[in-house]
């Protein structure tokens, strides 16, 4: 599906880069002095124990919310993003119509919309369901409706916070297939999980978040092999952290 | 003395009664005048209300700016705003020597709308606002991420909240209908010109003409029950409809 850029070269995609970020709330640090960087077209999983700054890593790095110190910074044009959210986020119209909106406001001319939208639900095997409102769909229906809108957007850069916490094996089997279709089509991947087998079947990287603070970036192979840090071994041992 | 006089007591009151539906059920013209009136005048203000306030509402619910925490207390408190009020204030801007005496407004239906949509304007802002707010608190993040600007939010989130809307301008239109104090001071009660439901009602009241208040009454009385039965079945079926 060529929509709306032609021959873009995912290559090029900027690389993301967090320097010195944190975030204080209510006086509260919630994120302390993280600093990374993000590249090519890689699966990074966010690991890490409940309230490790998981979603706020991914809202910063979004640019949903700003940071209170350090920066958040595309080294070079800031490439076409989407979200995935944790409870999606669906517009009370029916399922097509979720999707048509999402090309409106990109400024896809209203003759293709419609088209584009049913070739999204058809891929996501949602074509029976188009026209039933789309609050009233199952939780996997309604993940899967937000993942055609993400994939309508074609986003270089895709973020998924905790995308399955809530669904059952059918429905995380069908976004997981979801997240490596975005991933063949070269989109760069950040999402968070709590699911340590999830993050081995998907990751190409693992950043680990402990506590608000960054602990590790590293390879998957290498992170589930030889952690470096002893919070990140605890916690591959299936121990409580934080 | 006869034991059951029919000029006095309860038997009077059940023939006027009778008389009141009949001439709700002949159509009669003098009724059916002041009907076509009020409904004018009323969704009149309404209508121009509702056009102000949604956009306003929403605008309130979005922007965060010094003194906002002052203008939502003071609509809210406007919501309560007593009709007599209104319509002294209004009377004031519209009189010869007012400031807007130019337009020789006052004792005319326009005047009537004003003083309306005076009422009705708090009350479509403040809850329009207490909604959209609401919405948005649910729709901001994936909004922001599709790449909205809070501008362009404000038509999203007035459609997506359509349903608590109704309800809202329907308050508004019970509130415009029902009061008399407003269109009385600025209307003037005069008879085929801006003699409408409530003011009749008090007239004719006061002159013991009961059929007619009595007719009056019912037909207003209908119109709101109509209205908010309306409003409930299209809310309950589009709750069910679309989550």
């Amino acid at each position: 599906m060529n929509t709306m850029l032609q021959a873009r070269q995912h290559a090029d995609v900027a690389a993301l880069a967090l320097e010195g970020t944190s975030f204080v709330h209510r006086g509260q640090p919630l994120l302390t002095d993280v600093s990374l960087r993000l590249e090519g077209c890689r699966r990074t999983l966010v690991m890490g124990p409940n309230g490790a700054g998981k979603s706020l890593l991914m809202r910063l790095a979004h640019g949903l919310l700003p940071p209170s110190r350090g920066r958040v910074r595309w080294e070079g044009a800031p490439p076409r993003q989407a979200m995935v959210f944790q409870r999606p986020v669906l517009l009370k119209r029916c399922a097509l119509d979720n999707l048509t909106y999402a090309l409106a406001v990109n400024g896809i001319p209203w003759r293709r919309r419609r088209r584009l939208a049913r070739e999204a639900l058809e891929r996501f095997g949602l074509g029976e369901l188009a026209r039933r409102p789309a609050r009233v769909l199952s939780g996997g229906e309604q993940q899967r409706l937000a993942l055609a809108r993400a994939w309508l957007l074609e986003p270089d850069m895709l973020f998924l916070d905790e995308p399955t916490s809530a669904l059952d094996p059918a429905a995380i089997r069908a976004v997981e297939a979801a997240v490596d279709d975005f991933h063949r089509r070269g989109t760069r991947i950040l999402m968070s999980t709590h699911d340590l087998h999830q993050a081995r079947r998907l990751a190409d990287e693992v950043i680990f978040l402990c506590d608000g603070r960054l602990l590790e970036q590293a390879d998957a192979e290498r992170f589930f092999s030889a952690p470096a840090t002893p919070e990140a071994a605890a916690f591959l041992r299936g121990e409580l952290v934080g | 003395m006869p034991v059951n006089d029919s000029e006095n007591g309860m038997p009077q009151h059940d023939s006027a009664l009778a008389t009141a539906l009949a001439m709700i059920l002949e159509l009669d013209p003098t009724l059916l005048g002041i009907v076509m009136l009020s409904l004018q005048v009323s969704l009149s203000a309404v209508l121009i209300a509702a056009l102000l306030g949604l956009p306003l509402g929403a605008a309130l619910a979005l922007w965060r700016f010094p003194g906002r925490g002052v203008l939502i207390v003071a609509l809210n408190a406007l919501m309560g705003l007593p009709p007599v009020v209104a319509g002294l204030t209004v009377y004031l801007l519209l009189s010869r020597a007012g400031p807007l005496g130019e337009f020789g407004l006052l004792f005319s239906p326009g005047a009537m709308v004003v003083a309306q949509v005076m009422l009705v304007l708090p009350i479509i802002a403040a809850l329009t606002r207490q909604q959209v707010e609401e919405l948005h608190q649910e729709y901001h993040e994936q909004l922001h991420s599709l790449g909205l600007s809070r501008a362009r939010m404000i038509p999203t989130l007035l459609w997506d909240a359509r349903l608590g809307l109704l309800t809202v301008v329907l308050a508004g239109f019970g509130r415009a209908s029902a009061e008399v104090g407003a269109v009385m001071i600025v209307g003037g009660n005069i008879e085929g010109v801006t003699r409408v439901m409530t003011t009749a009602i008090v007239l004719e009241t006061s002159k013991g003409n009961l059929p007619l208040a009595l007719g009056l009454g019912i037909v207003l009385l209908t119109l709101v029950a109509l209205v908010n039965a309306a409003a409930h079945l299209l809310g309950e079926t589009a709750r069910r409809r679309l989550g």
